[in-house]
């Protein structure tokens, strides 16, 4: 069928005029649907209207005539709107495009790999709950072959926290070894937040140095969720208590540095936020519900393992994260 | 997900309260009521989150962002009566210890 076809539109109009029957009408329908596709305004096809009844009725009132003029001059305000819909829809194509190509190079600048350690196995999976993730975390193998942990949630959503997050990634890669203790190392971050990020925005950080040999993990928190020790000597899960304030708020904050000496069969969990403040319908599951769940699969291989635990949380969310979800095991 | 802020003015305080959920969506028009508040020199803001059920990250941020105002323009920032949930929330972020929190009247039901 050819759009704004004067001929066919007079014959469609005829048609069904005579007969009254329902495949005009549907062919109709087909007829606006492929004028919106070809941009044709609301008042061209009315004028088509206009055109087809005169050819059709020669000797129609005057007053209809004029009628249809009319209703032509109303339609115009339609028409605009519509074109204006048409260029934000172009627009918003445009922007969604140019931030995938941005969530594509986050994942390049914020790419890790998991590191494979003997006497250790670790899974880790992080979700973005929009293109973005505003969470982070990062593998790093220094060279007396310990292993930095570094997880952390921007606080402030979209592209200005996966900007900041690529600052933060910088930083970190710049401290060399000899300061790469966890209190140090938040210290350090610390600062460059507090100088370089907007005051609405700042970030927690859980940072971790294992010593794969010994076991002993040392650690530091910048107002990080706190994770779980799961011992299992007594087959118990303890929140891994720690202390300090957030990056980026206040200038000469220092951060305390715990440990926890790992035996064969512990496992520490490291989490964001999105993992632990979970909804459930109405409400917000109980730290004893997720660890029940991390119960449930703690016994497959470390990535299958958060896979399956993320997919829990996922379907018990309706397949709709609310929040940036990011869930690290390191198993011993 | 809704948030309702009302705000009282007597002496020398200001009395924000809000009611419902901070969250990413409310946040942007609490920062709007709470900061030209913080603006206004030599007064107390006092936020009352007795029926704040659920705060995220981002309203930590509005109420940082406002704490830094206060003490740009020489005024004072007070968060009273949390709930649980929202105090744990302060704890773990170490943000106790910067923000004037009074929880000895607790909130919730």
């Amino acid at each position: 069928m050819e759009p704004l076809d004067v001929k066919n539109y007079r014959s469609l109009l005829k048609k069904y005029i005579d007969s009254e029957d329902e495949t005009s009408l549907y062919q109709a329908d087909q007829f606006s649907k492929l004028s919106i596709q070809q941009n044709i305004s609301p008042e061209e096809i009315i004028n088509v209207h206009i055109q087809a009844l005169q050819e059709l009725y020669p000797n129609l009132p005057k007053e209809i005539d004029l009628s249809m003029n009319f209703l032509l001059e109303t339609m115009i305000s339609y028409g605009l709107a519509y074109q204006e819909f048409q260029s934000l829809r172009e627009k918003q194509g445009e922007i969604e495009s140019e931030l995938s190509v941005a969530a594509n190079m986050q994942d390049t600048l914020l790419s890790t790999t998991k590191p494979e350690i003997s006497g250790f196995d670790i899974g880790a999976i992080s979700v973005p709950a929009h293109q973005m993730n505003g969470d982070y975390h990062h593998f790093v193998i220094d060279s007396s072959k310990n292993l930095g942990i570094a997880i952390a949630d921007v606080i402030g959503k979209g592209v200005p926290a996966a900007l900041a997050m690529s600052m933060i990634k910088y930083s970190l890669d710049s401290f060399p070894d000899s300061l790469r203790t966890p209190d140090v190392i938040l210290e350090n971050l610390n600062r460059v937040v507090e100088r370089n990020v907007d005051t609405s925005m700042f970030i927690t950080m859980f940072y971790g140095l294992l010593n794969p040999e010994s076991g002993l993990l040392q650690f530091s928190s910048a107002g990080h969720e706190p994770g779980f020790y799961y011992c299992a000597k007594s087959d118990e899960f303890h929140e891994i208590k720690t202390k300090g304030i957030v990056l980026g708020v206040s200038e000469s904050a220092t951060y305390e540095q715990f440990d926890i000496q790992m035996e064969v069969g512990d496992m520490v969990v490291l989490l964001t936020d999105g993992v632990t403040e979970c909804r459930v319908g109405d409400r917000f599951i109980e730290p004893d519900e997720m660890l029940d769940v991390i119960r449930k699969y703690m016994h497959l291989p470390a990535q299958e393992a958060v896979d399956l635990v993320y997919r829990h949380f996922e379907r018990l969310q309706d397949f709709h994260l609310r929040d940036d979800f990011t869930l690290i095991f390191l198993k011993k | 997900m809704n948030l309702e802020i009302e705000v009282m003015e007597n002496d020398e305080k200001q009395q924000v309260k809000l009611t419902g959920e901070i969250d990413a969506y409310t946040a942007p028009k609490l920062k709007e009521a709470l900061l030209p508040l913080t603006k206004m020199g030599n007064t107390t803001v006092v936020v009352d989150l007795e029926q704040v059920n659920y705060m995220d990250s981002t309203g930590l941020g509005v109420f940082i962002s406002a704490l830094k105002s206060t003490k740009e323009y020489g005024s004072e920032l007070r968060l009273v009566a949390l709930q649980g949930r929202v105090q744990r929330l302060f704890e773990i972020t170490g943000l106790d210890s910067v923000l004037n929190i009074d929880s000895t009247v607790r909130g919730g039901k």
